[in-house]
């Protein structure tokens, strides 16, 4: 046997205090209201959920503000069983990538609202193409987490 | 491209869990090998580039202070480069450009990992911002699995097949690390054991992920002049290309994957390649997840969108397929993040010089290496050939 050498352990904790900036804030803000913005960019017409100040695409200034559909298509899914440091969520959680109605992009929320313990189950209520629909939390903290999952709808 | 660039070493240390060593002791494990192969002093290096996953995962955020010595960089230009996954085919880039431009005529490329020594998966979620992102991340699988499950379902491929020829690359790379020496995972493995392995982000399993790994690779570049007078036989690069792409996920396609398409793309015009399917010898695909590893034999033009499990349960990509992919078990046996995409170059230019021992494909001629990063983000492929 190789000898097995020392190691030595340290925890690194460093605390941030990020900026917003006005599109992302007026985002959240909508949240807290139970309102979905998106921002639109006037050379190509695409609405970006979340909202934000400038277009991906063309590099252009987004001011023209837009209160999205709370429904819409799931792109895709996955169900998460594994756990590790940091999650939000205890596993069993299931993650989507959902097209609001109107809008030009997916963004990324969690699916819930039904069992997720049985996969089959789990299967048969999620899949590609499903149609989802924003439920709120009852408690608002302006942030992601005012939506509290994406509900499949039946 | 600039001027002609050959590769004339490479070195790379034992892959794996590696507490026998420091961090500099490791780095300079793989530089000390591949300045043998190339038969140089670090007196004759020009200049170094060098890079990690973002140096969140070495807990050591200077990396270019740690390595200084490990890296040979004292008294040189030095360069950092980072873009996640890709980090590896970023810094061989980087060091082709140097050469090619006709500023250097030596440059050391040094990529590394040590994944043991801190919680991979804790530090790659802290490559998104921690409030649309983060939350919502499970790991590198959560978002690769949805990418899978959304090119599933836009070419209609059922999940079963798909399962299958998961299955099948999961056991092809497993059965080739056996071939690696460098490799960390050696296991013997069968079908059955990867389609009921623990699930990780359903579909995906245990076995259709890659582990974490430490490990450090070194790949040196010359200019055609230093080549043919210090090497016998170079690996030349014959085509360079990288993709990036927006912020959010889920503003662009990534079932047809338009960085990984283009970079591949970009990589051909310069190689004059036209099939790859047909002109390229071996590929050395960057592929942490079976299922992603189909979707990159469709963007690289390997096989028709939509049609990469077909291809790979006809055993097109195995050992004796007709373009055997990862001879060296990829990075689905071997995972040292930093590393990781220049141990694909370094394992096509051995191929390509005929020094890829027990796992060298005959008369290996033209090769394809790649890396993918961040949150599918980055792409980067490299071709190199045994022909200037």
């Amino acid at each position: 046997m190789t000898k097995e050498y020392e190691t030595i352990i340290n925890t690194i904790t460093l605390p941030y205090r990020w900026a917003l900036g006005p599109a992302w804030t007026r985002f959240f803000d909508g949240l807290k209201e139970e309102k979905i913005y998106g921002t639109r960019c006037r050379k190509c017409k695409k609405i970006f959920v979340p909202a934000r100040s400038f277009c991906p695409d063309c590099f252009e200034d987004l001011d023209e503000w837009s209160d999205v559909s709370q429904e819409g298509t799931l792109r895709s899914w996955t169900l998460v069983k594994k756990s590790h440091y940091g999650q939000v969520r205890r596993p069993p959680y299931a993650l989507g990538l959902i097209h609001l109605d109107g809008t030009d992009c997916d963004f990324i929320h969690f699916i819930g609202g039904i069992d997720l313990s049985d996969l089959k189950k789990v299967r048969e209520k999620i899949k590609a193409g499903t149609r989802v629909k924003a439920v709120w939390n009852k408690e608002k903290n302006a942030n992601i987490h005012d939506i509290s999952y994406f509900k499949p709808l039946k | 491209m600039g001027k002609a660039v050959a590769i004339i070493g490479t070195g790379q240390t034992k892959h794996g869990r590696r507490n026998d060593v420091s961090y500099p002791e490791l780095v300079r494990e793989a530089v000390k090998a591949a300045l043998e192969d190339a038969g140089l002093t670090p007196k004759d290096i020009e200049g170094v580039v060098s890079g990690t996953m973002p140096s969140m995962m070495e807990g050591i955020s200077d990396t270019h202070l740690y390595f200084a010595d490990a890296i040979c960089e004292v008294g040189k230009p030095v360069l950092k480069v980072e873009t996640c996954g890709s980090t590896g085919q970023s810094i061989a880039h980087c060091g082709f450009y140097w050469v090619a431009s006709g500023a250097a005529d030596i440059v050391l490329v040094v990529g590394s990992e040590k994944m043991f020594e801190g919680d991979g998966q804790a530090t790659m979620s802290t490559v998104a911002d921690p409030w649309f992102l983060k939350p919502f991340s499970a790991g590198a699988p959560g978002v690769f699995t949805m990418q899978a499950m959304e090119w599933m379902h836009r070419f209609n491929i059922p999940e079963d097949k798909a399962r299958e020829a998961a299955a099948l690359i999961s056991l092809t790379n497993h059965d080739n690390a056996l071939n690696n020496p460098f490799a960390h995972i050696k296991i013997t493995m069968t079908i059955e054991d990867a389609k009921n392995a623990f699930i990780i982000t359903y579909p995906v399993r245990l076995l259709d992920v890659c582990p974490t790994s430490d490990g450090a690779c070194a790949v040196i570049f010359a200019s055609e002049e230093k080549a043919k007078k210090i090497c016998k036989k170079p690996a030349w690069i014959k085509g360079v290309g990288f993709r990036g792409e927006e912020y959010f996920l889920g503003e662009s396609n990534k079932s047809i994957w338009p960085s990984a398409t283009e970079a591949a793309k970009h990589a051909y015009e310069q190689a004059g390649i036209k099939n790859p399917l047909k002109e390229l010898d071996v590929a050395e695909v960057y592929n942490p997840f079976t299922y992603q590893e189909m979707i990159f034999y469709e963007c690289f033009g390997f096989c028709p969108r939509g049609e990469g499990p077909d291809y790979v349960l006809k055993g097109t990509f195995t050992m004796k397929g007709e373009l055997p992919c990862d001879p060296s078990g990829g990075v689905l046996c071997t995972n040292p993040i930093g590393a990781s995409g220049l141990i694909r170059l370094a394992e096509a230019a051995l191929q390509v010089t005929g020094k890829a021992g027990a796992r060298q494909i005959d008369g290996a001629k033209l090769a394809l290496s790649h890396a993918m990063g961040g949150i599918d983000q980055f792409n980067g492929v490299t071709i190199v050939g045994a022909d200037l």
